[in-house]
């Protein structure tokens, strides 16, 4: 890795954000943000999830606009008021989650909304099929321009997204995680793709929680922590440890006391599940874990490690996933919710508005939902212990809500959530698997989720939990387990595990980048 | 059927008196369509004709129910028309032939007997929709929209098009009864309302205190959700598409035993003003939301302005018209009550200061 000794004069500054502040209901995205995007260079930006990265990208993308603050674009205050206007400024985004067209073509796709035309009514498909091999050429993927993106693998939908903004002439391209879902070799064939617009002097954002991949294609560095920039350099002299000190910082979040409690015998072993992917691999690769009464366990790992998919397999979503579960010793049969439900198991989603909740139901009949069993008597339900039963998690919970009977879709992000937990808790588990507990829910709420959890442990609850965040899975499990590729790739105590290990562990079986430049050098 | 939540907060605001009213508009139309029509039709409030009324609506209003049920888990049955015609048919075939068993004899039923089989028959296609949409993952539209075809094509085979005539049953068989379930009354309230009210307090009951009922509804919200809280998504299908099915059924024995005869073409398009009386009864076609109690109502609407305006000399075509003028205004006026139920709401939770 080299780099320009003065890099000031060589990266002229094309776009900058001053005093930049988004102001979301409830919440506050970004304060006072300073920030510098260069040309012909790759400008890496990086922070926990909710730090505030996207939103800082959308609003340059035009999808945002800044409550407070400048953008300025080569010394000209600018004001996008959509993606459309921010892309006549030459200013193209591939988002994380991909916006394409499953049901059309590559060459469609591509071209959607700026489709080559003759006379502007009849599309010119030839013009179009060419300029997409061209690109696909450039990009070193065999992709025929006819097929249907739903055909595609997420790698390979994630290069359609990557040519989309290519075929637009972007001078400002913003990748969000643009390798989550790319094998190895596609991100050495991106990153090359990504060294020539650095040549052409296009200027790139690049966002992604691998902070060995950015330590190699960065050039400069932007550390984002709650909505502020914790850190801004250029890439010379920055290792993980500076990454992840910024990242973290020295505060502490809110996390709740541990209550001090014994852990009792084995509530949940899992062994040897595999779960086959649409891509004829394994989204989960032989994972085996046990986890004992009251203890909290903390899964670690980036997006697409199959945690999500774990979970479910463990509760029985997937009918052909093959593995055994045992809850408190006692053999699960085939995959099937209700009955894994009944036998101690309770699963709270990752999606809640998709997973979660029925929104268009009452807040009473989604808490009920999984246990209407037990106020039920032959096919009668008895309305007024329902009621009580709802009315006492409530309190216990401490839900703000006005009635009972409102739909759910009033309520915020943090108390869906804890009514979600209570829907959960209410079928009186043994077990609970938490994805993403804390997603979308602002800070008081989080604490309070996290306070619950240690109750719920000290209460003898087993409590697997799945997170992205650092901080929250170093505090709050008793052993965490980190995944990578449907695997488990690293297993840590509370007391010897560092920031370090995690991360490194979460790598594994992407981009050992290190090694693999070794590998080439010794090739060579 | 309108059901007032023990809001504290906001029962007072102008919101909430609004919503009250739209909560509570079909049963305002349906009293404004009976008070118009006492005025302007003659006769129109007397007793034969309130008989009359009320079996008209009765035949809807059974398949309504069904639908009801069906449209709030998230599906649709178009079957229903043909499952009618069928129905009929098979009642008129046992009443007149039995069951030939090929040794030169033939078994013969009594009412109840054949009753009960026209049910099954009714209830099987009901199974047989719900197998196609859960087993094999059809599309409620075109699954039912195939059993629509099949079941009256099949009606249609029965009697090669033709009318089972004089179904007046015998009564060596016991089945000269049959004829009772049309005709009949009870404390001077026809048989076939007294059925409608027995399966409409049974659905209203299903939907509201059974765990049965609270799956169907977070089916039709959320089925994924659903799925992921324990519920039997596969076996809540099968049960509204067979209840459904049984409703049909119903409609079937009480239309033949009415006219004494089977046609096959019976129930044609039924299953149009079915789903026009459950929509005007506040039922959304998206899933998760819909009423028994409503849906009767909006059959009452349908029918009774229907009879209405036959009375008051209205053409065929204008009255076509109006019908048609009627559901779309319901489905907007749903939707204005969609949106303030939803502020009222929000105004409630905001009132509690975050």
């Amino acid at each position: 890795m080299t780099l320009d000794p003065d890099p000031g004069s060589a990266h002229p500054i094309g776009l900058s954000i001053r005093g930049g502040t988004k102001v979301y209901p409830g919440t506050i995205a970004l304060k006072e943000v300073d920030f510098d995007l260069r040309m012909g260079a790759v400008n890496v930006l990086v922070g926990e999830n909710g730090a505030g990265k996207s939103t800082m990208m959308k609003v340059i993308a035009g999808v945002e606009q800044l409550t407070s603050g400048t953008v300025t674009m080569n010394g000209e205050e600018v004001n996008f008021t959509s993606t459309d206007d921010a892309e006549r400024n030459g200013i193209g985004i591939v988002f994380q989650e991909l916006n394409l067209f499953p049901n059309l073509t590559v060459a469609d796709n591509i071209f959607m909304a700026h489709e080559k035309t003759r006379g502007g009514i009849d599309i010119d498909m030839s013009a179009q099929r060419e300029a997409t091999r061209a690109l696909m050429q450039r990009l070193e993927h065999d992709i025929d321009p006819d097929t249907l993106v739903g055909d595609l693998k997420v790698g390979q939908q994630q290069i359609v997204e990557i040519a989309k903004s290519l075929s637009r002439d972007a001078r400002i391209l913003i990748l969000d995680e643009p390798t989550s879902a790319l094998s190895n070799a596609e991100v050495e064939i991106l990153f090359r793709v990504i060294e020539e617009l650095k040549a052409e002097g296009v200027g790139i954002v690049y966002i992604s929680h691998r902070l060995e991949e950015l330590i190699r294609v960065g050039d400069y560095i932007t550390v984002l922590r709650d909505g502020t920039i914790t850190g801004a350099q250029s890439m010379e002299g920055v290792d993980i440890p500076w990454i992840v000190r910024n990242m973290i910082g020295d505060s502490s979040k809110d996390f709740a006391k541990e209550i001090e409690h014994p852990f009792g015998d084995e509530a949940l072993r899992v062994e040897n599940m595999r779960l086959a992917d649409t891509s004829g691999g394994f989204a989960v690769d032989g994972v085996s874990l046990s986890l004992r009464a009251g203890e909290i366990l903390g899964i670690y790992g980036l997006m697409g490690a199959g945690r999500t998919e774990l979970l479910e397999t463990i509760i029985g979503r997937h009918s052909h996933a093959v593995g055994d579960v045992w809850v408190q010793g006692d053999k699960m049969g085939r995959p099937s919710v209700p009955d894994r439900i009944a036998k101690g198991l309770a699963l709270i989603p990752e999606d809640r508005k998709h997973d979660g909740l029925v929104q268009i139901l009452s807040i009473r009949e989604n808490m009920t939902l999984s246990s209407v069993g037990s106020f039920t008597r032959g096919v009668h339900m008895d309305l007024g212990k329902e009621r009580s039963r709802v009315a006492d998690f409530v309190r216990r919970m401490v839900i703000k809500i006005a009635s009972p009977e409102h739909p759910v879709s009033a309520l915020s992000g943090g108390n869906q959530q804890k009514v979600v937990i209570s829907k959960a808790l209410m079928t009186g588990p043994k077990v609970l698997l938490m994805d993403e507990p804390s997603r979308g829910i602002d800070i008081g709420a989080k604490a309070e989720v996290f306070r619950v959890m240690r109750q719920l442990a000290a209460e003898g609850l087993g409590i697997v939990f799945v997170t992205s965040d650092l901080e929250e899975v170093m505090s709050l499990s008793d052993r965490i387990i980190v995944m990578s590729d449907g695997r488990i790739t690293g297993e840590f105590s509370r007391e010897e595990v560092t920031e370090t290990a995690l991360v490194s562990a979460s790598a594994v079986g992407h981009a050992p980048l290190s090694e693999q430049d070794a590998e080439r050098e010794t090739a060579q | 059927m309108t059901d007032m939540t023990a809001s504290a907060a906001g029962a007072s605001s102008p919101n909430a008196t609004l919503l009250l009213i739209l909560k509570a508009r079909t049963f305002i139309a349906l009293i404004l369509v009976f008070v118009f029509f006492s005025i302007f039709a003659p006769n129109f409030l007397s007793a034969a004709n309130m008989v009359i009324m009320s079996k008209h609506v009765a035949l809807n209003a059974f398949l309504a129910i069904g639908m009801t049920f069906v449209i709030v888990s998230g599906g649709i049955d178009l079957s229903v028309g043909s499952i009618v015609g069928l129905c009929g048919m098979v009642a008129g075939y046992l009443l007149l032939n039995g069951i030939d068993i090929g040794l030169g004899w033939s078994i013969q039923f009594n009412t109840l007997e054949i009753c009960l089989m026209v049910a099954l028959v009714g209830i099987a296609i009901g199974a047989l929709n719900g197998f196609l949409i859960t087993r094999l993952n059809v599309a409620p539209f075109i699954a039912t929209l195939g059993t629509l075809y099949i079941a009256r094509g099949a009606a249609m085979l029965s009697s090669d098009g033709k009318t089972f005539p004089n179904l007046s049953g015998n009564a060596e068989y016991g089945s000269q009864s049959y004829r009772m379930i049309g005709s009949g009354d009870f404390l001077g309230v026809p048989i076939s309302i007294w059925m409608l009210i027995a399966v409409g307090v049974l659905a209203a009951y299903i939907a509201r205190r059974t765990p049965l009922g609270r799956f169907i509804y977070a089916v039709g919200g959320n089925e994924r959700a659903a799925g992921l809280s324990g519920v039997k998504v596969t076996q809540v299908k099968y049960f509204v598409y067979m209840f459904s099915g049984f409703c049909a059924a119903l409609v079937g024995i009480i239309i033949s035993s009415q006219l004494v005869a089977a046609h096959p073409a019976t129930g044609d398009t039924f299953e149009l003003n079915a789903i026009a009386a459950a929509v005007l009864g506040g039922t959304s076609m998206s899933g998760g939301r819909g009423r028994i109690g409503g849906t009767i109502v909006g059959a009452f609407v349908i029918g009774v302005l229907s009879d209405g305006l036959v009375m008051m000399g209205v053409s065929a075509f204008w009255q076509t018209v109006i019908k048609g003028l009627v559901i779309i205004a319901a489905v907007v006026i749903d939707q204005a009550q969609q949106k303030v139920q939803a502020k009222v709401a929000l105004q409630a939770q905001a009132a509690l200061g975050k």
